[in-house]
């Protein structure tokens, strides 16, 4: 099915829900309300004609400038052959989003990496810990402001400049 | 603890043991670890705990030029490194608009497929030795190192090639290489059905592999299992058939999969199987893309300060380890925004805690090895 179609099937069914649909791009994509994205996804995955029966990627996507974090869900349908990608936009401050793990249990991994890395919370997870990074690491690295902190666990993060290590 | 102690009719006290496993472990394939409950030889359940390969790969595409990330995206995957190459730069041309000239799709595409063999040779010579055949193992990696050649051959280096580049390949496949490439293969071609005396037809073998950690259709959907993990589960679905990129569609090949043929579909022997069918078929595609091999450039003119317009892609390649999704996103600068990989190794992993319960803690060691899981590509 093409994306516009899915996108006007899918405002028929969420007035108000999804909305900025782009078609023009090489990845049609749209964005679904973040109250909304369980009650999306699972019209997407059961719906026998859209039948989006695999999560290909949850990734985050950190945008300072307009002050939000998108997580970006990619859905792909091996019987129908078509993809759609859903974004979903949170403050940056208070990034909170329901799991969409019910839904596709992929999600549970690919969730905790978004956790990890961006510090989106997914609300109802059932095993929200870090994945990637140790359990004590402070900060979340794949937001643009990140500070890595200069040590960690008494070791230092920071490389000493070369002159400075021949010198000494 | 209250539920962890089972008090058996005669009035016996077990208690589940916590077992670690790993992060250095030979069977681990890299630095993985595993904290296992178990019942006595029976799982409860193992909870993998990953990380300890992270590198930050994508963090480091953020901080370096659109030319200069390739190189790292070799570490994403060192066993297949061609395919995290071709994920990135696929990704970069879609978004810059940039035509990749006929004969550089054609020595990536030799290249890739000779990564491919390489790669499985690895995955099928380790899982023979995780279950304590060591023989297999030294017979795969001897092949293998015929490959490491070809590929110095190609591009200079054995395992992080970097040979790919933003509109082509680094280096052209002189007619001296394709000579020794056809000469290898004509060498290892019969080989593969030694594999097949050895292994695949072993009674030994092929009793630890049947009915174990059966992966069923749609479980490998709910999980995002891809690659030939997906393909072993009865699914007839190669992105390089179905979602076609490259010179794939010119080029004849089976898409093999699982059949069930000793055991359950979706079974670990499933997902060995349909390794060693995928290397017959790599040899098939290289043999063709030798033969079409066109005269021409190898490269694209592609501007040293390459900045794409804005924009977002995601790009599928079909990697050894299945699916590698490459999500690029362009600021119209000279660095990219932002590039994910996601790879198939990671959710692999994440059906693991669900198949171990109830295994025997020898079978995880099958399961792992069957998933063909790798840990820099789970960590990047």
């Amino acid at each position: 099915m093409e994306a516009k179609e899915i996108y006007a099937r899918l405002e028929r069914r969420f007035p108000g829900k999804v909305s900025g649909f782009r078609g023009e791009v090489s990845d049609p994509c749209l964005q679904v309300d973040g109250a909304a994205i369980v009650e999306v996804c699972r019209y997407l995955r059961d719906d026998p004609e859209l039948d989006f029966h695999v999560l290909s990627d949850v990734t985050g996507l950190d945008l300072p400038k307009d002050n939000k974090l998108q997580v970006v869900y990619h859905l792909y349908s091996y019987s129908k052959r078509h993809q759609i990608v859903l974004k979903v936009d949170l403050p940056r401050e208070t990034a909170h989003v329901s799991t969409v793990e019910g839904v596709w249990k992929a999600a549970n991994w690919l969730e905790r990496e978004v956790f990890d890395l961006f510090g989106v919370v997914f609300d109802g997870h059932s095993d929200l810990r870090r994945i990637l990074l140790p359990e004590d690491w402070v900060g979340h690295p794949l937001r643009k402001d990140y500070v890595e902190q200069e040590e960690y666990d008494g070791i230092s993060t920071q490389r000493a400049p070369l002159v400075e290590k021949l010198l000494r | 603890m209250s539920e962890a102690i089972h008090t058996e009719g005669n009035g016996f006290h077990t208690e589940d043991m916590t077992l670690n496993v790993g992060p250095q472990h030979p069977s681990t394939h890299g630095v993985l670890r595993f904290v296992v409950k178990t019942d006595g030889e029976v799982i409860r359940e193992a909870i993998p705990d990953v990380g300890y390969l992270h590198r930050s790969i994508e963090k480091i595409g953020e901080k370096v030029t659109w030319h200069g990330y390739v190189p790292y995206t070799d570490r994403a995957d060192y066993l297949a490194a061609m395919f995290a190459n071709q994920g990135f730069c696929m990704a970069a041309e879609k978004l810059g608009g940039i035509e990749v000239t006929r004969r550089g799709e054609f020595c990536r595409v030799i290249a890739c497929e000779l990564n491919r063999i390489a790669s499985h040779l690895i995955a099928v010579g380790t899982f023979a030795q995780d279950i304590g055949a060591v023989t297999p193992f030294l017979h795969a990696l001897r092949e293998r190192e015929s490959i490491n050649d070809l590929m110095e051959m190609i591009c200079g280096a054995r395992l992080t090639y970097n040979y790919l580049r933003i509109g082509g390949v680094g280096y052209d496949i002189t007619p001296e290489t394709c000579d020794r490439i056809t000469a290898f293969l004509d060498h290892f071609e019969p080989i593969t059905d030694e594999y097949d005396r050895l292994l695949s037809f072993n009674k030994i073998y092929v009793e630890r592999l049947a009915n174990v950690a059966v992966i069923t259709k749609e479980e490998a959907f709910q999980y995002n299992i891809v690659g030939p993990n997906l393909r072993a589960c009865g699914v007839k679905w190669d992105i390089r058939r179905d979602i076609p990129y490259s010179v794939y569609p010119e080029l004849e090949f089976e898409v093999p999969v699982g059949t069930g043929e000793r055991g359950t579909l979706g079974d670990c022997y499933d997902r060995y199987i349909v390794r060693i069918h995928e290397i017959r078929e790599s040899c098939k595609i290289t043999r063709q893309a030798l033969k079409m091999l066109p005269k021409g450039p190898a490269i694209a003119k592609v501007p040293r300060k390459f900045k794409p317009p804005a924009g977002e892609v995601y790009v599928r390649v079909e990697a050894p380890r299945g699916d590698m999704g490459y999500y690029v996103v362009s600021d119209g600068s000279e660095y990219p925004y932002r590039v994910r990989i996601r790879t198939g190794s990671f959710t692999a992993m994440g059906i693991i805690d669900k198949l171990s319960r109830g295994l025997m803690v020898a079978d995880l060691i099958a399961l792992i090895a069957s998933l063909d899981v790798d840990a820099p590509e789970i960590d990047r």
